[in-house]
């Protein structure tokens, strides 16, 4: 496989942690895109061997993390957009909605550092260690961030006030 | 140590959860968890969450690529208005002067490609797995060539026959069904006098546009593979690059009549 088939093949994954990570959907398509065009024009810097999807996210999150990308979410509530020209439809799954759509509301809730860590292992499954690699921080950090992030989004999702149980602690 | 550790630290318990542990660790939380519910809860609600992200996110994947992302990973179109068989008859020209690492990069067409792409690695997948079989290569064996090539027929909804690679010193073993991405597609094994094996993955099923002759190498397993309608071909092999597709050009011109 070559190296730019390499890279398209990460497509899909890159577009849905941006999507993760940014919600709105326009939005994560320009990270994703601005990574792909970022990836193909260091394309000779990426060493055969290693790994493809690490180096993505690696620079697309250095992308995230710019200010450029570092606006707000979309807000609260806001309903996904249909972009109808590109044919992009948003899953809406009966059965799994309730919680989807609190999942979305509570990352909200996260500073970026955890939701960065709360999506790459636990949305794409990265190993700590990669992930680690991939924001540039040690392991150490990243269990701590999420360890801190998922209890968050647990206090959040089932309703109970993180205030509270954080005095009780 | 006296007395057994109140808890478990959060971080293994996460380490848990995310498939951090080896194989004895694990086997200890999980009995650990079986008697300490208030863990056993926080467990389960990190495992939830994760069910969640990808309840919500993983529709993603199944999204066709937004125009401008396509546009960036393939900007030349050329190619795309002529027919098929005119885009690989050309391709073979090129792979065989030598001039295809360029041309293979100038012709994506997004979306296609990613499908393209899932497929051939999943004819490489089954080319790795049925290559060392020695008792049981094939589930209908060449000696049953007319029935197993009219159950195979039978079975993706369209005829597909075996081509005849003798001339290149390759006789067919036989064939089998195989599942492909929830679809029924054949493979066909052949053999040389020194052992080797190509194998002809064959799927019906619209995989998106049309593509080129193509060849891929992931390994030392390497494919050509081009689609052609609703049909979808990958020839793979461990055999050098020419050799390769030397017989991909007999398949082609073979099932092109």
């Amino acid at each position: 496989m070559s190296k730019r088939q390499a890279v398209v093949a990460e497509l899909p994954r890159l577009r849905r942690y941006a999507r993760a990570l940014l919600k709105d959907p326009v939005a994560a398509d320009d990270l994703v895109q601005d990574c792909v065009e970022r990836a193909l024009s260091r394309l000779s810097l990426f060493k055969a061997g290693t790994n493809m999807r690490s180096w993505l996210f690696t620079i697309t999150h250095n992308l995230h993390v710019n200010a450029v990308y570092r606006r707000r979410r979309a807000p609260d509530g806001q309903p996904l957009t249909l972009d109808v020209e590109n044919g992009v439809t948003v899953q809406a799954d009966q059965t799994t909605g309730l919680v989807a759509r609190d999942i979305s509301r509570a990352l909200d809730q996260l500073p970026d550092e955890q939701r960065h860590v709360v999506l790459l292992v636990g949305l794409e499954e990265m190993s700590y260690k990669k992930t680690a690699e991939i924001l540039g921080v040690p392991m150490g950090t990243v269990m701590s961030r999420l360890a801190r992030g998922r209890e968050r989004l647990r206090h959040l999702m089932e309703g109970d006030d993180p205030t509270v149980l954080r005095r009780v602690k | 140590m006296n007395t057994p550790p109140r808890s478990l630290g959060d971080a293994e318990l996460h380490a848990y959860v995310d498939g951090e542990l080896d194989e004895v660790r694990y086997t200890e939380v999980e009995a650990w968890l079986t008697e300490h519910a208030d863990d056993g809860a926080k467990v389960e609600a990190w495992k939830r969450q994760k069910a969640a992200l990808h309840a919500h996110f993983d529709g993603v994947l199944d999204e066709p690529l937004p125009a401008s992302l396509q546009n960036s990973v393939g900007r030349n179109r050329t190619g795309r208005s002529m027919p098929a068989w005119m885009r690989i008859a050309a391709a073979i020209v090129l792979f065989a002067a030598g001039a295809a690492s360029g041309w293979g990069l100038k012709n994506w067409h997004g979306n296609g490609d990613l499908a393209a792409i899932r497929f051939v690695q999943r004819a490489m997948g089954a080319h790795v797995v049925y290559l060392p079989e020695v008792r049981h290569p094939v589930e209908v064996g060449a000696d049953e060539e007319k029935h197993l090539v009219a159950w195979l027929s039978k079975r993706l909804g369209r005829a597909v026959r075996a081509p005849g690679l003798t001339g290149a010193g390759f006789h067919l073993v036989g064939g089998r069904l195989l599942p492909d991405a929830g679809l029924p597609a054949a493979q066909f094994m052949y053999e040389d006098g020194g052992g080797r094996r190509v194998m002809l993955y064959v799927r019906s099923g619209r995989l998106g546009k049309d593509t080129a002759f193509r060849f891929v190498n992931e390994g030392d397993v390497a494919a050509f593979y081009w689609i052609d309608g609703p049909m979808g071909y990958a020839l793979t092999g461990k055999v050098p690059r020419p050799d390769l597709l030397g017989l991909a050009r007999l398949v082609y011109d073979q099932l092109e009549k």
